[in-house]
C-alpha cells in the first residue's frame, strides 16, 4: 500500500472516529482512498445501499429520479405529480432543463401539474380525480403529445390502479399516457426512479414514434438533460461532424423523439447512471450499439469525438478531426486565460451519479486537482469508472453525510467545493468557495466547446472572488 | 367515561351484539355512544332504525375536507338517546379505509363528540386489525377496554387470537386491556367449554355466552334490537346480562396470545379437528 493511500486512510479514520462503533463500521465501507490501479483491495467503496439512519444523507427518492430527472424534461408531455402537493411543488422546475417551444401551448416543461391529494382522495382512492385531471388537461392543453402520471408515495399505499386509468384515457385521447410507479419509498435513492422511468419509456413510448427517413449517420443523444443548454452545445458538435441527432433524451425532448430512438445507428450516452438501462434494452432488442462519452473540458471532448467517430466512416472521422482543429485554438485560449488563475487549486466534488467523475477532466484542463469525489447514488459500475480518473490517495465517498463533507473539507482544504443546493449554504458559512454542480448554479452550459469557456469562467469567478477574503474561514 | 372497542372476525355478529348490549345499557340509564369503524357503515342501523346516511367520510368527501363538517351533521341520536356516528369510507377495493377511520375518529374527538357526561363509548371495528387505521380506536387516549366477539368456529377463534396479538402490542405501548371474550353461539360442539378454555389461555374470561336465537333476526328485519323490539323476550335478558357484566367488569388483562400450533392443539383437545372422522 502506497504512502498516499495510507495517509488518506488515516484522514478517513479520523473523520470516522466521531461515530458510534456500529455507524463507524458501516460508514467505513463507503469511504476509501483512491487506487487508480485497482490493486488495493480495501480501496473499493460499497454503494447503492440504504442510507444509515441517524446521519444526514443528501439523497433524493425514486420520484425525484423518475420525475425530476428522466420524465420531467420531456417538453411536449404534461407531467402530473400524482399525490399530495408537496412533491410536485418542491421539484418544480428545479433542474433548469431548457427547451424550445411555447410554454402552455405546445410545451409544458416549466409548468407544475398535480392532482393535489386531499384526505378524501386517500380514503376513497385517487383514480377518479386522476381521470378528471386527465380530461381537464386534454381540454386545456390539446397540443400535449403525452401525459406522464408520476406516483407519489400514498398512491402506492392505497393501491390506486393508475395503469387502468392511463390505459383507458390513452385509448380515448390517442396519445401515450404513462403510469410511472415511482413511489418515493421504493429503493434506496433516486437511482431506482431512473430505472423505473427507463422501463416506462420502454413499455409505453419507445418504438412507437414516426421517423420519415433514416440515414447512416443517425444517432441519439441519451442522458443529457439540457441543463442550462448542455444538450444543445453537445448536439451542435455532433451535427457539425456530420451526424444527425434524431433523438435527444430527455432534455428538450419531444414524445416523438422518445419513440424513434430505436431507429438510430448508435446511442451516445452521457449520463450513464440514469439511462444505461434503456441503452442496454435497445442494444438487446434492436441491436443498437451504445457508447459512453464525456463532453466536459477539451481533453475529454477530443477523446470522445474521436471515439464516437470511430463508429462511422472516414468522412465522419475526418470531420471530427476538422472540428477539433477548428475549436482547439479557442479552447487553448480559454486555458491560457484561466489556467494561471486556477493552477494547483484543489477541488472537492460530491454530486449525483455522473459528474463526480465526468467533470474531473475539465478541472484538470484548468490545472486543478480533484482531491475528493463522491456520488449520492452511484453504483459499483460508476465507481469502477471513477477510480482510474482520479489520483492515487484522493478521497472517494459514497452517500456522504454532511458531517463527513465538512470534515473532509477541513482536512483536505479544497479551494472549491462542487455539490448541491443543500450543501451550498453550509459551505458559504464555512467560507469555502462553492459551486452548485447539479444545476450549474444558474449558469451553463458546461458541455462541449460552448460550455467549457463558461465552466472555466465560473470556476475562476468562484475560486477567486474577493468575497471569500471577507469571511473568516473556520479551521 | 369508559371507551370500549369491539373486535372480532367479519360476520361474527359484532354489530348486532354491540347494538343490543348498548341498548341494554341505555335502557339501564347509561348515556351511550356508538362509533362505527367500518366503511360499510352498518354498525348503528338497529339503533337508528335505518342505515346512517351521513357518515363522517362520505360527507367530508362531498364537502371537500373534513374541516368543512359540523359535528351535528354526523352525530345522530337513536333508541334511548344513544348517539351514533359512522366513519364511513370507500367501497371495497379502492382507497384506504384505515385512513378513513383515523380521520373520522380525530374529527369526532376534536369536535367534542365525546361529551363529559357520556358513560360509554363503543367502537365497533371492522373484522381483523388489518392495519394501523383499524387499531386507531385502541391507541393512546382512546378505548382502554376491548371485547372480542367469537364463536366455537375455528376461523373465529383464529381471528380472536390474532386480535389478541394486536392488543398485546398496544397494551405494551398504550395501556389498552382485554376485557373478555363474548361468545356469540353458533351451536358448535362443546362451544361453551371451548371458548371458556380459549379465554383462559388468552389470560381472560368468557364474559358471556350469548345463545343463538332467531328472535335476533326477527328484530333485525324490523331494523331494531331485541331490547327494543321484544323487551320481554328471554334473548333480551341475555343482552341485559352481558351489559351488566361489562358495566361491572374489573377483570382487564394483557392478553397472552397463542401460537398457531397451540391453537390447533386446543381444537384437537376439544375434539373439533377429528370430529369428522371416527376415532381409530
Amino acid at each position: 500500500m502506497s504512502t498516499a493511500i495510507k495517509e488518506t486512510q488515516k484522514i478517513i479514520d479520523e473523520v470516522l472516529e466521531a461515530y458510534p462503533e456500529k455507524t463507524r463500521k458501516a460508514r467505513a465501507k463507503h469511504l476509501a482512498p483512491n487506487d487508480p490501479t485497482g490493486e488495493c483491495s480495501t480501496c473499493k467503496v460499497k454503494s447503492n445501499v440504504k442510507s444509515r439512519p441517524g446521519v444526514m444523507t443528501v439523497r433524493g427518492c425514486a420520484y425525484a429520479g423518475a420525475k425530476g430527472v428522466v420524465w420531467g424534461p420531456v417538453k411536449d408531455q404534461i407531467t402530473i405529480s400524482h399525490g399530495p402537493i408537496g412533491c410536485g411543488q418542491y421539484s418544480w422546475w428545479a433542474r433548469r432543463n431548457y427547451y424550445n417551444g411555447k410554454t402552455g401551448i405546445d410545451t409544458f416543461g416549466a409548468m407544475h401539474i398535480t392532482t393535489d391529494f386531499q384526505e378524501r382522495d386517500i380514503v376513497y382512492g385517487g383514480d377518479k380525480g386522476l381521470a378528471a385531471a386527465l380530461d381537464e388537461l386534454r381540454e386545456v392543453f390539446p397540443l400535449a403529445r403525452g401525459i406522464g402520471i408520476l406516483s407519489e408515495c400514498p398512491v402506492g399505499l392505497i393501491g390506486d390502479d393508475i395503469e387502468a386509468v392511463a390505459k383507458k384515457k390513452s385509448e380515448e385521447f390517442g396519445i401515450p399516457i404513462v403510469p410511472v410507479r415511482c413511489e418515493g419509498f421504493r429503493g434506496v435513492s433516486q437511482s431506482l426512479g431512473h430505472h423505473i422511468a427507463n422501463d416506462t419509456i420502454r413499455d409505453f413510448v419507445l418504438g412507437k414514434g414516426e421517423l420519415a427517413e433514416s440515414t447512416p449517420y443517425d444517432v441519439s443523444l441519451i442522458g443529457d438533460y439540457n441543463i442550462g443548454g448542455d444538450a444543445w452545445a453537445s448536439r451542435r458538435m455532433l451535427e457539425e461532424m456530420g451526424l444527425r441527432v434524431v433523438a435527444q433524451w430527455t432534455g428538450d425532448a419531444s414524445v416523438n423523439e422518445l419513440g424513434i430512438a430505436h431507429k438510430s445507428k448508435l446511442n451516445l450516452i452521457h449520463c450513464y447512471r440514469s439511462m444505461n438501462y434503456i441503452c442496454r434494452h435497445m442494444e438487446e432488442k434492436y441491436g443498437i450499439p451504445w457508447v459512453e462519452f464525456n463532453f466536459f473540458g477539451p481533453t475529454k471532448i477530443y477523446q470522445s469525438l474521436r471515439k464516437i467517430a470511430s463508429y462511422f466512416d472516414d468522412r465522419i472521422k475526418e470531420n471530427a478531426e476538422k472540428l477539433i482543429e477548428k475549436y482547439k485554438p479557442k479552447m487553448d485560449a480559454v486555458i491560457e486565460q484561466y489556467r494561471p488563475r486556477l493552477e494547483g487549486k484543489k477541488v472537492m466534488l460530491y454530486v449525483g451519479g455522473l459528474r463526480p467523475r465526468h467533470t474531473i477532466g475539465a478541472y484538470e484542463d484548468l490545472g486543478m486537482e480533484v482531491v475528493a469525489s463522491g456520488y449520492e447514488f452511484g453504483h459499483d459500475d460508476d465507481y469502477r469508472r471513477t477510480y482510474p480518473e482520479m489520483k492515487e490517495g484522493a478521497v472517494i465517498m459514497d452517500d456522504a453525510t454532511l458531517y463527513e463533507l465538512e470534515e473532509f473539507t477541513r482536512r483536505l482544504r479544497p479551494d472549491i467545493v462542487g455539490s448541491g443546493i443543500k450543501e451550498k449554504y453550509s459551505y458559504h458559512k464555512m467560507g469555502v468557495p462553492f459551486r452548485q454542480m447539479h444545476s450549474w448554479d444558474y449558469s451553463g452550459p458546461y458541455h462541449g466547446f460552448d460550455g467549457f469557456p463558461v465552466f472555466a469562467r465560473d470556476m475562476d469567478m468562484t475560486v477567486n472572488s474577493p468575497t471569500w477574503s471577507l469571511i473568516r474561514r473556520k479551521r | 367515561m369508559r371507551q370500549i372497542a369491539i373486535y372480532g372476525k367479519g360476520g361474527i355478529g359484532k354489530s348486532t351484539t354491540t347494538q343490543n348490549t348498548v341498548s341494554a345499557l341505555a335502557e339501564a340509564g347509561y348515556k351511550c355512544m356508538i362509533v362505527g369503524c367500518d366503511p360499510k357503515a352498518d354498525a348503528t342501523r338497529l339503533v337508528l332504525h335505518k342505515k346512517a346516511q351521513t357518515t363522517v367520510m362520505d360527507l367530508a368527501r362531498e364537502r371537500g375536507t373534513v374541516e368543512d363538517l359540523e359535528i351535528d351533521e354526523v352525530l345522530l341520536t337513536g333508541f334511548k338517546g344513544i348517539r351514533c356516528a359512522e366513519s364511513g369510507g370507500p367501497e371495497p377495493g379502492v382507497g384506504c379505509a384505515g385512513r378513513g377511520v383515523i380521520t373520522a375518529i380525530n374529527f369526532l374527538e376534536e369536535n367534542g363528540a365525546y361529551e363529559s357526561d357520556t358513560d360509554f363509548v363503543f367502537y365497533d371495528v371492522l373484522g381483523d386489525v388489518v392495519c394501523g387505521g383499524f387499531a386507531m380506536p385502541i391507541r393512546e387516549g382512546k378505548a382502554k377496554e376491548i371485547y372480542i366477539v367469537t364463536s366455537g368456529e375455528m376461523m373465529a377463534m383464529y381471528a380472536a387470537n390474532n386480535i389478541a396479538r394486536g392488543i398485546l402490542k398496544y397494551a405494551q405501548s398504550g395501556g389498552v386491556r382485554l376485557g373478555g371474550l363474548i361468545c356469540n353461539s353458533r351451536k358448535t360442539d362443546r362451544e361453551y367449554e371451548l371458548i371458556s378454555e380459549l379465554a383462559k389461555r388468552l389470560n381472560t374470561q368468557m364474559i358471556h355466552f350469548v345463545p343463538r336465537d332467531n328472535q335476533v333476526q326477527r328484530a333485525e328485519l324490523r331494523r331494531m334490537t331485541v331490547i327494543e323490539y321484544s323487551p320481554d323476550h328471554p334473548q333480551a335478558d341475555e343482552y341485559r346480562a352481558l351489559a351488566k357484566k361489562i358495566a361491572e367488569n374489573k377483570n382487564l388483562v394483557i392478553p397472552t396470545p397463542m401460537s398457531m400450533d397451540e391453537l390447533e392443539d386446543l381444537l384437537m383437545e376439544f375434539g373439533i379437528l377429528d370430529s369428522e372422522e371416527p376415532a381409530a
